[in-house]
């Protein structure tokens, strides 16, 4: 599905290296998780893969099921399937959930080649999975992320997800700021998006997240490289002994 | 004091093209008004107050040749069940207009009333505007009261069914109009005041608004399409107690627009709201000029003002709240922001707040900007192409305007208007 491979990149801005050769493949019907200190660069991972401006690549590909994701824009890497649950979600005032989120589906529809969602059609889908997601009424009305508390973005997030199918899942640290009852939640809604055809790449900080959302591979990431890979008794030991060992270890 | 030379030249200039109506009961108050012309002198480039905008072609003898504009777009508020009176280059269209009588409301043409020793805008006519001289002058509103020969006089008692459309067409490339409106909201009436149209080439209006205790009025208005055309409009407010004033601007495109509004609340509790939304690109040069005094307890006032410039364009901002001594519980809000769609264009914005009461809340702020790239990111990564994203930030920012119109439907068609602009810029 996901093909990393030896990806090197550094800031537009300040010549900076930041990914230092990356190698990383997500099979479908796969959830990898990538693990790692603050500052390793899981987050700029995540934004090269979706496309957002300010990085260079220097070096190596990622491909999406062969087709060259570098190359395209980041509306044409959503339309080809691929799907960043940000660490930060964006406020945009003005600019209404529901409004946004039928934009969004009809866009990569059209982009596809299918017929737009009839407006009822849509209604009625998003009112089933925002319920399960216990995303009320409200926050559907309510301006993209405006005024919603920590655990509402990634929740929203989380709908975006549902509502797009994307045929790759990254999660950028989905679990911070959120308590126990909404990272269950929020579990609920990836697990029951996993299906043969889709990967994910679910980057976390802590190994909490993956105790409810079972991950086939670890991979730990420092400084800029995946320095280790395993099961998932690779987050345990995480878990138990931090990254210091680890990364000892590797050195 | 005497004139500047320049300045004396430039408004005999001017004058000497024009002559004063045949007045009847508005006579006095035109004599009035040529008086303060020539006291102040026509706006000339030194002025302060034309710091941002130049004025010369709005003053100059001659008129600025603008193209008639025809669109493709369905007529504004054209859904909506409204007393139409039409303009063309200025001129009642009778034809064209609806039957003036309609419950709650009587409407006479200012024409009409000229031939006439006494009629209630009488007490009226002239006399907002020579209010509204101070503490800053505004020559072209008396230019106006002196020579407007066309406009309406509408007198509200009741709380008429429709709302009163003036439509402003553009006939000639060579037009220049002056249109002069005097508007009576009575205690407790009620009221919807539309205006739509270019209305010229050049273009004058002026508009005296007094708005009884208890009585409302909102007031949409879109200025038209045409790419060319000038205009200077006044409007002049006074607000009774507990009375309410809620007025939205919509301006696409325009090579020059002045639009300045003087609100004077004089009653307590009274609201004042005066939004605008602009875009334009290229030579667009569009100026909101506001001054609201507050003079009565517990009034509340908003200002706001949203611009989105591309190509080149400028947009003025110069809106100012004054609380005069005793305006105790004052609540006055100002905000001016533009949206610049690339590095060519500019806002020149100048907030101002006098203050001579201390219980009072006001704030005020000023922003420009251009489109937020995280924003356009989030949507561009959820599969909204990139223009289509770039219009929805646009929308979303002058959103905060347009939602000053408490009638849906009204809102929606200017939404429609919006979204026609950026549609045919993508
Ligand atoms: N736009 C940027 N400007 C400056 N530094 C950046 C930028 N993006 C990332 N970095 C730096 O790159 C490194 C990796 O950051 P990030 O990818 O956010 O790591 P992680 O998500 O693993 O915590 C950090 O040192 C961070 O400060
Ligand atoms: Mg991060």
């Amino acid at each position: 599905m996901l093909e990393i491979k030896y990806l090197h990149v550094q800031l537009e801005e300040e010549d900076k290296q930041i990914l230092k050769g990356v190698d990383l493949t997500v099979e479908a019907g796969k959830v990898h998780a990538i693990m790692g200190p603050n500052g390793s660069g899981k987050s700029t991972l995540s934004y090269v893969l979706s496309g957002r401006d300010g990085y260079e690549v220097t070096e190596g590909s990622a491909t999406l099921e062969g087709d060259d994701l570098l190359e395209m824009e980041p509306e044409e890497r959503a339309a080809a399937g691929v799907f960043l649950a940000f660490q930060y979600p964006v406020e945009i005032p003005g600019v209404g959930n529901m409004t946004f989120l039928r934009t969004a589906v009809n866009a990569q529809r059209k982009a596809r080649g299918q017929d737009e969602l009839s407006a009822t059609d849509f209604l009625k889908v998003v009112r089933a999975k925002a319920k399960s997601l216990k995303i009320d009424a409200d926050m559907l009305k309510r301006p993209v992320n405006v005024g919603f508390s920590g655990g509402e973005k990634k929740r929203n997030e989380i709908l975006q997800m549902a509502m797009l199918e994307p045929k790759m899942c990254i999660l950028d640290e989905t679990d911070s700021g959120l308590d126990v009852d909404a990272m269950k939640l929020v579990a609920e809604g990836v697990n029951a998006l996993r299906d043969e055809g889709r990967g994910f790449l679910v980057i976390t900080h802590y190994q909490r997240l993956l105790d409810h959302i079972q991950p086939d591979v670890v991979h730990i990431m420092a400084d800029g490289r995946i320095v280790k890979t395993g099961g998932p008794e690779l987050a345990l030991e995480v878990e138990n002994n931090g990254y210091a060992d680890i990364l000892a270890e590797v050195n | 004091m005497a004139l500047p030379e320049v300045k004396q030249t430039a408004t005999e200039a001017r004058l000497s093209a024009m002559s004063l109506p045949d007045a009847g009961c508005t006579r006095a108050a035109r004599e009035d008004a040529l008086a303060r012309v020539r006291e102040m002198g026509l706006p000339g480039r030194r002025d302060e107050y034309w710091k941002y905008t130049r004025p010369d072609t709005l003053v100059s003898p001659d008129v600025t040749p603008a193209e008639v504009f025809a669109s493709d777009e369905p007529v504004m508020f054209d859904g909506f069940d409204r007393l139409k009176i039409v303009f063309v280059d200025g001129v009642f269209d009778a034809d064209a207009s609806d039957d003036l009588s309609m419950e709650g409301v009587t409407i006479d043409r200012i024409e009409d009333i000229c031939c006439k020793d006494i009629h209630w805008a009488k007490e009226l006519y002239g006399v907002l505007e020579a209010r509204g001289q101070q503490p800053v002058q505004r020559p072209l509103a008396a230019l106006n009261t002196a020579f407007a020969r066309d406009g309406v006089a509408i007198h509200v008692t009741g709380k008429p069914s429709r709302p009163i459309s003036l439509i402003y067409r553009h006939g000639s490339e060579t037009s220049d109009a002056m249109l002069h409106h005097i508007i009576r909201v009575e205690s407790g009436a009620e009221v919807t005041i539309l205006e739509n149209g270019p209305a010229a080439s050049r273009f004058n209006k002026c508009m005296e608004i007094d708005v009884a205790d208890g009585g409302v009025l909102h007031h949409v208005r879109a200025q038209g399409r045409d790419h060319q055309r000038r205009a200077a409009t006044h409007m002049f407010t006074r607000l009774g107690a507990a009375s309410v004033y809620k007025s939205f601007t919509l301006t696409v495109n325009g090579v020059l627009t002045r639009n300045e509004q003087v609100v004077e609340l004089t009653g307590d509790d009274a609201v004042a709201h005066v939004a605008g939304a602009c875009v334009g690109d290229g030579d667009f040069h569009h100026d909101d000029t506001v001054f609201i005094t507050h003079d009565a307890v517990n009034c509340e006032s908003r200002q706001v003002f949203k611009k989105v410039l591309r190509n080149g364009a400028t947009g003025v901002f110069q809106g100012k709240i004054l609380v005069k001594a005793g305006a105790q519980k004052t609540d006055g809000y100002q905000i001016s922001q533009s949206l610049l769609l690339d590095d060519d264009s500019q806002f020149l914005a100048k907030p101002e707040l006098e203050i001579y009461a201390d219980d009072v809340a006001c704030s005020h702020g000023s922003t420009s900007g251009a489109i937020d790239d995280t924003a356009l990111f989030y949507l561009r990564s959820r599969g909204v192409p990139v223009k289509e994203a770039t219009n929805m930030l646009t929308l979303a920012f002058l959103a905060e305007a347009v939602d000053e119109i408490e009638d849906q439907s009204l809102a929606s068609d200017i939404v429609t208007r919006l979204e026609g602009w950026l549609a045919r810029r993508s």
